[in-house]
């Protein structure tokens, strides 16, 4: 029963672990090309959870909604770019901190005018109800196992997007000098409402899917956020390889300390105080984590640019 | 309710009502209308205007303004309000943490607060005040009923779950307190987690014959779904905050069959009750949650006591509070000497009504006429 539930726990790790890459790719993608630190990512992982769950009411199915989620997301991200970010790349960080924080707020209450204050209903599609038995006596809902999947086909089309093709080619000179490939004659401003439209749909995609699991709700996006920025500032700001290992590191440091720590300190303390305490230890864990790789690596894991 | 203290407060309220009119009042609400707990402070301020409006009262003027589930924002309203807005009584506060830093603030001024959810435990015993009145619960109490019926079922083995923060603690002890089977897992998760796959399979491997979780909002909410997909199948009970009626249509089939403690339910048989449901359906389109009950009730007891006595007067107008002489939605209410109510506390389980809507429907009786544990420490 042990090795089950350790093997079980090790897959929730890997699983949340996975739904942070989709977050922090689009982030480190768009701070990488653009210079932007954009703190709207998490309400256009909102909009995608919300389109997928109206869409999904409308439509009774999830499928549609998960498309919908896709094409919202990315809409909203290319009208914000040409509207908004487009305005911030010459700016310094604290203008774009501050223009992306207002961002957030009109997402949300926009998003609370359109759909009222109540969390939405949105469930599991009947092709993906369930658990599954795996080898090792594990039970294991099948949708998770869905999810890890998603993502290990996004990390791998990412890789190959940016590695192989035109449109990577593309990114990998804006990332490195931005100046020159617009001397080269490549339409910059598209490629970058290009950029933030795909980080954009990675983040609907996000929000979709997970909010199969959890609740759609106004500020479902910021606890979110938070974990994606630790994630790519272990992977190294601009990775896309970092921010696969950071999410990886994350989503199993964060599932396995709530899981082992209490346990591990009841054996030294006692059970009444260990609860609490490694309660409190686990939600910083990722934090020392991140302290340490920092400490020893202070460009994260993977830096991008020198 | 001491008779005697009854008797006195309804020979005062009498002497007044003979010769007043009705002095207006000016109600200051601060609760929590936009982030992700804006689904109760919106049940608070709708059931509270219902109540009202129902009343046809015009001499009770009321300003409203959203916390924002923070703090210090809360603070600064409430100084706004009582400097340069001059209310006399405040109320609308959700969130335990802000009553906190609200509350003694406010009695300091020498106002009144009236608490429609928040019921900190501090504020019921050793710093309880002659101008503090809570309308809704102390905090303890729907997991005491929670604890008190795991109990009397019988259950031998509990697994028990809230969030890591003051309410959650709260919450636990007090469900312990009258809880005395074996606890093979006790679990204080982080405030605000949405994942809870390494809980479940935690849950999985306890053994438990039974689950009691304490996750008000969205937190419950993916709990709820993350379980039923699981394939666990031990079954699980709340308060009625686990459970109530904002997060219901969110978790969906899932919830079906749960057990819940409150210390109201839309199908508690009372006329005042029956009123109450059918005006807020016609009014707002949904059915009321358990903070809209606690909000009508808090507008209804303002209403009876300014009927009474001139809120500028200020021992008349706590005397007319201590009463209580309204009609509760919960059927009957009093206070207690540390003026938080001595009510019956239900049993309550999710069904899908005749429209097929999520709801709950009473199942039994957890205590009748409970009184908080902290009533003992309170000096007013």
């Amino acid at each position: 029963m042990q090795t089950a539930l350790f093997i079980e726990q090790l897959l929730n790790g890997i699983q949340f672990g996975v739904m942070l890459f989709l977050m922090a790719a689009g982030l480190t993608l768009i701070f990488g090309v653009m210079g932007l630190i954009n703190l709207a990512h998490g309400s256009l992982y909102m909009v995608g959870a919300f389109a997928c769950a109206s869409v999904a009411a409308a439509t009774g199915s999830f499928w549609l909604g998960l498309v919908a989620s896709l094409a919202a997301a990315a809409a909203a991200g290319a009208i914000v770019e040409v509207t908004v970010i487009r305005r911030l790349y010459e700016r310094d960080h604290l203008d774009q901190v501050l223009a992306t924080f207002a961002l957030i707020l009109i997402f949300s209450e926009g998003t609370r005018w359109l759909f009222g204050s109540f969390p939405l209903y949105l469930n599991i599609p009947s092709l993906l109800q369930g658990a599954v038995a795996l080898p090792g006596g594990v039970h294991y809902p099948l949708y998770r196992l869905a999810i890890i999947g998603v993502g290990l086909g996004v990390a791998l089309g990412l890789y190959l997007l940016i590695g192989r093709t035109r449109l990577g080619m593309r990114i990998r000179a804006g990332e490195s000098d931005r100046e020159m490939i617009g001397a080269l004659g490549v339409d910059i401003s598209t490629l970058y409402t290009v950029v933030f439209a795909l980080g954009a749909a990675l983040a609907g995609l996000a929000g979709a899917m997970v909010g199969a699991l959890q609740s759609v709700e106004v500020g479902m996006g910021e606890p979110v956020l938070i974990l994606a920025f630790v994630v790519i500032v272990i992977g190294g700001i601009g990775s896309i390889k970092g921010a696969f290992v950071g999410a990886l590191l994350v989503g199993i440091t964060d599932t396995m300390g709530r899981f082992l720590l209490p346990g591990m300190l009841a054996a030294v303390i006692g059970p009444a105080k260990a609860s609490g305490i490694g309660a409190a230890l686990a939600s910083m864990l990722i934090y020392i984590v991140m302290a340490l790789i920092l400490a020893f690596r202070p460009k994260g894991l993977f830096a991008a640019q020198g | 309710m001491k008779p005697l203290f009854a008797a006195a407060a309804l020979a005062l309220g009498l002497s007044v009502s003979g010769l007043a009119f009705a002095e207006p009042v000016k109600v200051g609400m601060i609760t929590t209308l936009s982030g992700g707990g804006a689904g109760l402070g919106t049940d608070v301020r709708d059931g509270f205007m219902l109540s009202l409006k129902m009343s046809g009262n015009k001499d009770i003027e009321v300003i409203t303004e959203d916390d924002a589930m923070k703090p210090e924002i809360a603070v600064q309203i409430a100084d706004k309000m009582i400097q340069s807005d001059k209310v006399d009584v405040l109320t609308g506060i959700i969130w335990s943490n802000l009553a906190m830093a609200v509350v003694p603030s406010v009695l300091a001024q020498g106002k009144f607060y009236l608490s429609p959810n928040a019921g900190p435990s501090p504020l019921a015993g050793e710093k309880c005040d002659k101008n503090y009145f809570n309308v809704a619960y102390q905090n303890d109490n729907f997991h005491e009923a929670a604890g008190n019926y795991a109990e009397k079922q019988g259950i031998k083995k509990m697994f028990i779950m809230a969030p890591n923060y003051p309410a959650g603690t709260d919450s636990l002890n007090g469900f312990k307190r009258f809880y005395k089977g074996e606890l093979v897992g006790e679990v204080y998760t982080k405030l605000g987690q949405t994942d809870y796959a390494a809980e479940i399979a935690q849950i999985r491997a306890s053994g438990a014959d039974s689950v009691f979780f304490f996750l008000p909002g969205g937190m419950g909410i993916a709990f709820m779904k993350q379980y039923a997909q699981s394939g666990v199948e031990i079954p699980v009970m709340g308060p009625g905050f686990s459970f109530s009626q904002d997060v219901l249509g969110a978790m969906g089939d899932a919830a079906l069959g749960a057990k819940n403690t409150a210390s109201w339910s839309p199908d508690l048989n009372n006329p005042k009750n029956k009123e109450f449901v059918a005006a807020f359906k016609a009014e707002y389109n949904r059915l009321p949650s358990i903070y809209a009950a606690q909000g009508f009730d808090t507008a209804s007891l303002i209403a009876s006591a300014a009927a009474k006595a001139d809120v500028k007067d200020a021992d008349a107008f706590r005397a007319a509070l201590e009463a209580a002489e309204f009609d509760s939605v919960r059927g009957k209410f009093a206070f207690n000497t540390n003026h938080h109510p001595i009510q019956d506390f239900f049993v309550r389980e999710v069904i899908k009504d005749a429209d097929g809507v999520m709801t709950n429907k009473i199942a039994a009786t957890s205590f009748v006429d409970h009184e908080d544990a902290y009533a003992k420490d309170c000096k007013m």
